[in-house]
């Protein structure tokens, strides 16, 4: 059985999120579309502002409000999450869908013990007894690599460590054995040495318990460490989807090269200047017209003025991605000086 | 936890004497009027009056006498006596006040806050509805209304005497009450009126406490978890937008038993702190006036030691150190 005729847990189309501000109409999310396979890990990249938070948080229904459109599907387990009612997605949050967040310590209730808050997690969704939660939460301390666990749920979270308080995250998300975790930017606030380690532990527990896995993140790195297949996101939609290794050595998207040209390699003479996209994403109040990208491009021609759809172009299936330009001629424009992968010649 | 309270006793020890210290100062230093002439008596000769200053030690050192002061306070809580009341001990006299105003203080404070957090908590949730907009005019014209209107205005609508819809005692019928019931139903005027402006700038302020919380990071945590909304608002929301309340409390309840009440209890004719305040200020009765100011200061530091405490308790952040 092929990758892609293998079932989905999560269908994501033509999810549209907008904001009624005082400055007018914000679309934060337009048209994205994705598909979420059991027990992988997908991987979704794009700088602050392209959506990517929103897409994932709108899903689960937490950005819904007064100001706030949402339209579009998002297919999970036979149902659509855009128009079931808040008692409904109450029951799927934190317990077939859970989520863990960018800062662990304004994450968590500065006012209750780790303790509670991984009982009430439990408690939320499962019909048991404070005892019975009390001990389920300390192995899921346990499972997340937290040591002396029973001591330390009785801890407060500015107790624990960054890190700590990461896995401390980690074990109330996965309280009920969830099938999706969605995991918005986890590592961005903690140093090097502990990415690498919740990275890991995200790895090794998808691998343990099967779930599928979201993760968010602007970070290359993170993706190139955790990630099955990639979605690059801007302004608000899907630029290339592709898996791992054809985003890193084939991507097709401009803005992906300038993405994979501004990270700095070890492995690698080091560039006299780190190379950068010019100019600043669009704002999500005023749009460009056609290919969202065409502004900041380098290599934008007449035809860009229609904005290419999310389709295969490279030949794999699996591999689209929203730009005119010819395999061919990406291949033969994306290359830098140096050989390696960038928007333009420095 | 001890060693945490044992440090705020002793910071609040430190602070009753340096307040002694500066209404000693100002009652006795500071040029007021001589107290061995107020006690003479007009027409009094100077030799009287230097017989009253020999008797009274006011020609002793001023820190023999600030000694004098405080050993006393601090043995006998002696505060001296009021020359306008057959020399009746202060302390006596504002024991005999105190339950009049702890009453009409600690009634009016659960009256506004069991406004104040409903309203608080249902404007901030339903922000720029209707309701919202409402309360948020209706606590804006309560804190404009100076209290002795609001009081004249309860009077004349509710009194049982003079008022358009006579349901509620009006005017010293504390004084006049004999059962604690007729004192009860006799403080339900006096209640609303003091805790009406209070009640409204709490309102507003735990609106904008929790609207403030329900942006943070852990509320969305919790929604993410699967927690009901209304456990979110009031297990998750409410415990933090509630804590820097107890602060604002205790120095509200404190100011009140200080004698801040003076405007209602002058206005209703009930003899509490206040009002004995506002007579001594009359008369310049300063050996009362003394008395009641630090009384006034001690209650404020109890209050603002408990909250401290309280505090430590409701946020585990603060270090018991």
């Amino acid at each position: 059985m092929s990758a892609a005729q293998r079932q989905h847990l999560l269908s994501v189309s033509g999810l549209t999120v907008t904001f009624q501000t005082d400055a007018g109409e914000l679309r934060a999310v337009d048209g994205l579309s994705f598909d979420l396979r059991p027990g992988e890990i997908l991987g979704i990249v794009g700088e602050s502002g392209s959506g990517k938070s929103v897409a994932n948080l709108s899903i689960l229904g937490l950005t819904r409000g007064p100001d706030t459109t949402i339209s579009g599907r998002a297919d999970f387990d036979g149902r659509d999450l855009i128009t079931l009612d808040e008692e409904e997605l109450r029951e799927l949050r934190g317990n077939r869908i859970s989520m863990i967040f960018q800062d662990p310590l304004s994450s968590l209730h500065p006012f209750y013990t780790v303790g509670k808050q991984l009982i009430e997690a439990i408690q939320v969704h499962r019909d048991v007894r404070k005892e019975e939660a009390a001990e389920r939460a300390a192995q899921l301390l346990e499972m997340v690599g937290i040591p002396d666990a029973r001591r330390r749920l009785d801890e407060y979270p500015h107790e624990f460590s960054g890190g700590m308080r990461q896995r401390a995250m980690i074990a109330m998300a996965l309280a009920n054995e969830p099938d999706v975790l969605i995991a918005d930017e986890p590592t961005t606030a903690l140093d090097v040495t502990t990415q690498a380690q919740i990275l890991g532990l995200i790895k090794e527990l998808r691998d343990r318990l099967g779930m599928a896995v979201i993760m968010i993140t602007h970070d290359l790195g993170v993706i190139a460490e955790v990630a099955d297949r990639v979605l690059v996101m801007y302004a608000g939609r899907a630029v290339e989807s592709a898996p791992l290794d054809a985003l890193f050595y084939d991507p097709q998207h401009p803005y992906t090269w300038g993405l994979l040209g501004s990270i700095t390699r070890m492995d690698r003479p080091r560039a006299a200047k780190l190379a950068q996209i010019k100019g600043q994403p669009p704002s999500p109040l005023a749009l460009p017209t056609g290919c969202k990208f065409r502004p900041r491009c380098p290599h934008a021609f007449d035809r860009c003025a229609i904005e290419p759809p999310l389709e295969p172009r490279a030949g794999d299936p699996a591999h689209a991605d929203r730009c005119w330009l010819s395999p061919d001629e990406k291949r033969a424009k994306r290359v830098v000086e140096g050989g390696e992968i960038g928007l333009e010649a420095a | 936890m001890l060693r945490y309270i044992a440090r705020r006793l002793l910071w609040a020890v430190a602070l009753l004497f340096i307040v002694m210290a500066v209404i000693f100062v100002i009652f006795n230093v500071l040029p007021t009027a001589d107290p061995a002439q107020l006690r003479a008596g007009r027409g009094a000769s100077v030799e009287q009056i230097e017989a009253i200053r020999q008797s009274y030690g006011l020609d002793d050192p001023i820190y023999v006498r600030f000694a004098r002061y405080v050993e006393g306070v601090v043995t006998e809580f002696d505060l001296g006596t009021s020359i306008f009341q057959n020399n009746a001990p202060v302390r006596d006299i504002i024991f005999d006040r105190l339950p009049a105003t702890l009453m009409l203080t600690l009634g009016a404070v659960i009256l506004w806050l069991a406004i104040a957090i409903p309203v608080g908590v249902i404007s901030a949730i339903r922000r720029r509805s209707l309701l919202d907009r409402t309360t948020m005019i209706a606590t804006l014209t309560l804190i404009s209304a100076p209290v002795f209107w609001l009081g004249l205005v309860a009077l004349y609508l509710f009194a049982q005497d003079v008022g358009l819809i006579s349901i509620f005692p009006g005017i010293g019928a504390y004084s006049e009450a004999t059962t604690f019931m007729g004192k009860v139903s006799a403080m339900i005027l006096p209640w609303i009126v003091l805790a009406s402006a209070t009640a409204a700038i709490y309102a507003r302020y735990i609106r904008s406490q929790m609207i403030e919380v329900m942006s943070e990071d852990y509320i969305r945590t919790a929604r993410a978890k699967g927690v009901p909304e209304g456990l979110v608002v009031r297990r998750h929301g409410l415990r933090s937008a509630l804590t820097p309340v107890v602060t604002l409390l205790g120095i509200d309840i404190g100011v009140l038993l200080a004698g801040n009440a003076i405007l209602t209890e002058t206005v209703f004719n009930i003899p509490g702190i206040g009002g004995e305040l506002a007579s001594a200020i009359g008369q310049s009765d300063y050996e009362l006036i003394q008395g009641i100011v630090l009384f006034g200061a001690f209650f404020i530091v109890i209050l603002s030691l408990i909250v401290d405490i309280l505090y430590a308790y409701l946020d585990p952040r603060v270090r018991y150190t």
